[in-house]
């Protein structure tokens, strides 16, 4: 039976892995490559490389530490960040990616996503929707969830995976942050308007809220968190332990 | 020394990254001198069956590839590169593979459960069903990473593995000297590389 996954998501500026990390066994805990072995070697089943930075310099810097993760961690990696051309697929491709997952760079160029999955292949491309409720819709957000695009979260995503996305990455803007669980109602949504592989991201704050997520959202196929295992609140290996006493399919 | 076919398709990246982890020499090549001269050769490949045939037939590398089997050299296909080994592919139309092993590859859609999520992407557990010397090192119920919307057909002789995915989905495969994995060994953690080292080993 296929596992249920649990992704980490390393945010990288500057060659280096931000939000506070506090971690004791790595000697680097902002190394990237560090970071990402030890996850690695915590069984996790797949990484996320956020890229934050803007400038050209600080691009190649990141390709550089995408490089140098890949040669060593041989778990599949995902990259998003700054994602706004098949260009850019190429580049972080060629680094040693396994998928990569575009956002606004979709939302400004609708094609991008069809064009990115004819060149590499619907597994590789990963559409990410930043999404919040307005009123009784749930819309999509640009700029890092800062601007509404007026474009519905539901119809949105099934027009990208007709277009090729192999897999979409669901971020709550509401329950982002807030650490009180993963946004149930509308990974509802989405699971059961897409057949691919929907990732849940935003508001795991402990284990039970991933229990709670697989146990209540039977479809999803991932969660995704940042800080909670940074800082060491979600243990990978402790989460792991617990799914699979909670009858979740689980790799340990 | 491995070769690691270099047809223009997919992402080599991993898998040289791979073999370097596990201290063995291995070049990303498409020239057949190297290939034939080479220990194991891996057939890596990813995207659709027909382009990567086409590649394999218009640089004559299916050629240099079946020679290299036929003379007994052991030869790994990964993912796609598996699916290749086979007869044919019912992949967007009916085309003709490599031949080396009997079997045909065919979509998931239809074959698994409707509801089930296609392609088959993550992580999930082999089932061994004959002893391989590519699972020298590999323990009940590690699990490898998948990705594919299409399955090898195949004979239960040539099936050394399977997945459960709603049905029984052929994992790997193997006829004589010949090897298949339709997970991607460079992608499953340490599970993974020591199946590489099993395979250079050989």
């Amino acid at each position: 039976m296929i596992t249920k996954r649990i992704i980490p998501c390393l945010d990288v500026k500057n060659g280096r892995v931000v939000k506070g990390i506090n971690f004791k066994n790595t000697n680097d805990v902002a190394s990237p490559v560090e970071l990402a072995k030890f996850y690695s070697e915590c069984g996790a089943d797949e990484l996320v490389f956020y890229d934050i930075t803007a400038s050209f310099e600080e691009r190649k810097l990141f390709t550089d530490i995408l490089r140098e993760t890949a040669a060593n961690v041989f778990i599949p990696l995902t990259v998003g960040g700054g994602i706004n051309s098949v260009e850019d697929f190429d580049r972080v491709l060629k680094c040693g990616a396994d998928k990569v997952s575009c956002n606004s760079g979709a939302i400004r160029d609708p094609k991008l996503i069809g064009r990115a999955a004819k060149l590499y292949g619907n597994q590789c491309v990963v559409i990410s929707a930043d999404v919040k409720r307005v009123g009784d819709d749930f819309r999509v957000f640009a700029k890092g969830g800062r601007e509404d695009t007026g474009l519905s979260a539901i119809p949105w995503i099934k027009y990208c995976v007709s277009e090729g996305a192999g897999e979409v990455v669901l971020n709550s803007i509401d329950t982002d942050g807030v650490k009180k669980g993963f946004d149930i109602e509308l990974l509802r949504l989405v699971t059961d308007a897409v057949d691919v592989p929907v990732i849940a991201s935003g508001g795991a704050g402990s284990v039970n809220d991933f229990i709670d997520l697989f146990r209540e959202v039977p479809d999803v196929s991932a969660g995704l968190a940042a800080s909670v295992f940074h800082f060491g609140e979600v243990k990978i290996s402790e989460l792991k332990e617990e799914m699979r006493r909670n009858g979740i399919p689980v790799r340990l | 020394m491995i070769a690691i076919i270099d047809y223009g398709v997919g992402n080599l990246f991993s898998l040289r990254s791979s073999f370097k982890a596990i201290g063995e020499e291995a070049v990303v090549t498409g020239d057949p001198a190297v290939i034939m001269d080479a220990a194991g050769i891996i057939l890596p490949g990813v995207g659709a069956f027909k382009d990567a045939m086409d590649k394999l037939d218009s640089t004559g590398l299916s050629d240099t590839v079946r020679r290299a089997a036929e003379s007994g050299r052991k030869l790994l296909g990964i993912c796609l590169g598996m699916q290749l080994l086979f007869d044919r592919s019912l992949e967007y139309g009916d085309h003709r593979g490599l031949g080396l092993i009997p079997g045909t590859v065919r979509p998931l859609a239809g074959y698994v459960p409707a509801g089930l999520k296609i392609p088959q992407i993550g992580w999930n557990a082999l089932d061994i069903r004959q002893d391989s010397k590519l699972f020298k090192y590999t323990a009940k119920g590690d699990h490898v990473y998948f990705v594919h919307s299409y399955y090898a057909d195949a004979l239960p002789a040539n099936i050394t593995a399977v997945c459960e995915y709603g049905a029984e989905v052929t994992a790997s495969v193997e006829k004589g000297s010949v090897y298949g994995f339709q997970f991607h060994p460079e992608k499953s953690g340490t599970a993974g590389l020591k199946m590489l080292k099993a395979f250079c080993e050989i």
